[in-house]
């Protein structure tokens, strides 16, 4: 496994860029650590694959350089890299068995047939094909393939690291559940240094210990999932992040108070937003409580989800989303409050804290 | 309305659909709700009319339509893939149903217009499908199904291409949509959550054949035996086989669950419990919940909320808390059942006082 350093990493694709929309990937500058569990998330054309194909050896960047282990591998092939990947569609040898398929990787490496078959049973069995060992890979399910080619990208534990590219698309919720908390087991277990592309926030969320959230062709935030969900640094991860996302207020800031329409917000620290143009609060729908007192919203639609509801209600002209728990009733006429240690406030849409003039 | 009498399909032998029945009113979304291969679009084929029964009978307001070819029915639909005539104009693209239909220019310029309007993409009608994001095609698709002004419109896992938070923004417009048309919609998921979220009813399916049709929520509550409850939970539902000795039922280390009073003359016998991932807790929920230890097998976090994987005998659950837990993998932690709100299932999976709410 290996420590993967992104230096000055940008890409176009197109010839002679010069303005920054003329690059999909704007300039990295990252470290993956040995062992560390990465996820890259963002919406489509975010520019993620983009990076991940660089890692990967199947695009060289117009500029910068890459360095795995502080060796330059900017110019070294997949191959050369000693990369395994997983794709959003299955790879695999339709004509060999699933167990066949699981080995090649290992029996092309030369590997002892003892130490193949030992692996391949465990990855087998972590799959949950065992009954379908000796089956031709040709007749089996979408899914069913989906997991060959995660096992054949586990299969190895001499790989330099393991990239995903949205592995679990293809993949019934069930089944989802299982293989996630799985790869987590065998990260925990054997330490590979794993980078994970999905536009799911769930998928990216529970399998990373850091996240690095792209838009426009830019990393916005790395953090843990904690840090994305309490403190997003931009209202794109605020909104991003969490369902629904967090609600992006028009206000006014004078000292610890903000103004909302006719409404004064107490907040937990003075911001230095004044002067700063565009001012906006920003509060998840976890953080609004629903009651007698505060500030009087008009109720939308209240939408029941099961595990709890989602209130749907207009305040001072603005649409607005809050979490209601499972036992909990919406009064008549509703009011609500913002728990100050769920506000952020942004200015240009990137977060400011309570020390003047300084982004966070 | 639309009803499936008694239909099953049989393809080479195979049964694809077991005597579904089925009745669906105007105005009204109804989810078909399976894993893949669970016959989701099987169903909708013999809806469409693209398919023939081998048994049974499909009858649309009164009127018997078995062998009317989709041609002759006026029928829309929408599928995963985007499909949209590539050389021509989101514009044209949206009228091309009422041109086929031999509509008058006015007339199509008044539909066209009131639907790109509905799916916000007033902005984009003078552009090409491929010069549009995944989500634009979409809605362009969703649109030309909206001005052919069927009476039956079917979605065959819609937004299952799209982008997460895409996903987000269009399922939440989509009831309103519906609602506006008066058609009969008929959507198709892998994901319950999704079911939730659309609301109207639902159909749960397994193996070809309907296991519970409801309003949704209700279907979600009350799940009348233990495949459409797993059917309908993710995270996956928790389930143990135990047994029942007078008025508890015993776990095994000797703990005691009380049986609800409801179903309290049930006879000593083996039984499945089942309870969803929320309604397992770290703190006591009330007197009568009852402790158990289990085993940490994984924890994932989702910036808010936990999914902590437990070992408990034989099974296997997910408990999800508020919060950032941080569990060691095989610590033993101490968790809560409340007994209001387990399901409880006989021998052949059936639900033993079924139409009892939970407590939630």
């Amino acid at each position: 496994m290996a420590r993967i350093d992104l230096d000055h990493v940008r890409h176009a694709y197109g010839p002679n860029p010069s303005r920054p929309e003329d690059f999909a990937l704007r300039e990295v500058n990252q470290v993956f650590e040995d062992g560390g569990a990465y996820a890259l998330l963002g919406p489509s054309g975010c520019g993620k694959t983009t990076l991940l194909n660089i890692i990967s050896g199947l695009l060289h960047p117009s500029h910068g350089r890459l360095l795995f282990n502080g060796d330059d591998a900017t110019e070294l092939s997949t191959q050369g890299r000693n990369i395994a990947q997983v794709f959003q569609f299955p790879v695999i040898y339709d004509t060999m068995t699933v167990y066949d398929n699981l080995a090649f990787p290992l029996r092309n490496r030369g590997v002892a047939e003892p130490d193949v078959d030992r692996k391949v049973r465990e990855i087998i069995k972590m799959i949950d094909l065992e009954d379908w060992s000796k089956r031709k890979a040709r007749g089996l399910t979408a899914d069913q393939k989906q997991k060959i080619s995660l096992g054949r990208g586990l299969v190895r534990s001499d790989v330099n690291a393991i990239l995903f590219d949205e592995p679990l698309t293809v993949i019934d919720p069930h089944m989802k559940w299982v293989l996630r908390s799985q790869l987590k087991q065998l990260h925990r277990q054997f330490g590979y240094t794993m980078v994970y592309v999905t536009h799911d926030q769930t998928e990216a969320l529970t399998f990373a210990d850091t996240v690095v959230v792209m838009h426009d062709g830019q990393i916005v935030q790395i953090g843990t999932p904690a840090e994305l969900f309490e403190r997003p640094k931009h209202t794109f991860v605020g909104y991003f992040i969490g369902s629904p996302g967090m609600n992006v207020l028009p206000v006014t800031v004078e000292g610890r108070k903000a103004r909302l329409g006719e409404q004064t917000i107490e907040l937990p620290v003075a911001p230095s937003a004044e002067g700063q143009g565009k001012v906006e609060l920003g509060i998840r729908p976890e953080y609004i409580r629903i009651g007698a007192l505060g500030m009087p919203v008009k109720v939308r639609k209240v939408e029941d989800i099961g595990r709890h509801k989602v209130l749907r209600a207009s305040l001072e002209g603005q649409e607005i989303a809050a979490i209601v728990g499972e036992d909990e009733s919406i009064p008549e006429n509703p009011r609500v409050r913002f728990d100050p240690a769920g506000i952020n406030i942004y200015a240009n849409s990137w977060r400011v804290d309570g020390e003047p003039g300084r982004r966070v | 309305m639309l009803e499936l009498r008694n239909v099953s399909r049989t393809v080479g032998g195979a049964d694809h659909i077991r005597d579904v029945s089925l009745t669906l009113q105007h105005g009204s979304l109804n989810v078909l709700l399976g894993p893949t291969l669970s016959g989701k679009t099987s169903i909708m084929r013999l809806m469409a009319g693209l398919d023939k029964p081998t048994s049974g009978s499909v009858w649309f307001d009164g009127v018997d339509v078995t062998g009317v070819p989709v041609q002759k029915r006026n029928v829309a639909m929408v599928y995963q893939q985007f499909i949209n005539y590539p050389a021509m104009t989101v514009y044209e693209n949206i009228a091309s149903p009422l041109r086929v239909a031999g509509a008058d220019a006015a007339k199509i310029d008044r539909e066209v217009r009131q639907a790109a309007s509905l799916l916000n993409l007033t902005p984009f009608l003078e552009r090409t499908p491929l010069n549009l994001s995944g989500g634009q095609q979409q809605r362009t698709a969703l649109a030309r199904a909206i001005v052919k002004n069927a009476k039956l419109v079917l979605l065959d896992e819609p937004l299952a291409n799209l982008d997460y938070k895409l996903r987000e923004e269009l399922r939440a417009e989509l009831p309103r949509i519906f609602a506006a048309t008066g058609a009969i919609f008929v959507y198709a998921t892998t994901e319950p959550h999704e079911a939730l979220l659309l609301g109207g009813n639902t159909a749960t399916l397994s193996q070809g054949a309907v296991t519970q049709f409801g309003a949704t929520i209700e279907v979600f509550r009350k799940p009348q035996d233990l495949i459409t409850a797993r059917t309908f939970s993710d995270p996956p539902l928790n389930t143990i086989a135990l047994d029942k000795a007078g008025k508890d039922f015993v776990l095994e280390g000797g703990v005691r669950i009380p049986v609800p009073a409801e179903i309290g003359g049930i006879p000593d016998a083996n039984y499945t419990i089942g309870f969803h991932p929320h309604h397992l807790s770290l703190k006591r929920p009330n007197a009568q919940a009852v402790a158990v230890s289990a085993k940490v097998l994984v924890t994932e976090i989702t910036g808010s909320e936990s999914f902590v994987h437990l070992a408990f005998a034989d099974a296997r659950w997910v408990m999800l808390a508020h919060g950032i837990l941080t569990f060691e993998p095989d610590e033993m932690v101490e968790v809560f059942i409340d007994p209001r709100n387990i399901l409880v299932f006989d021998g052949f999976g059936n639900a033993l006082g079924a139409d009892r709410r939970l407590a939630a």
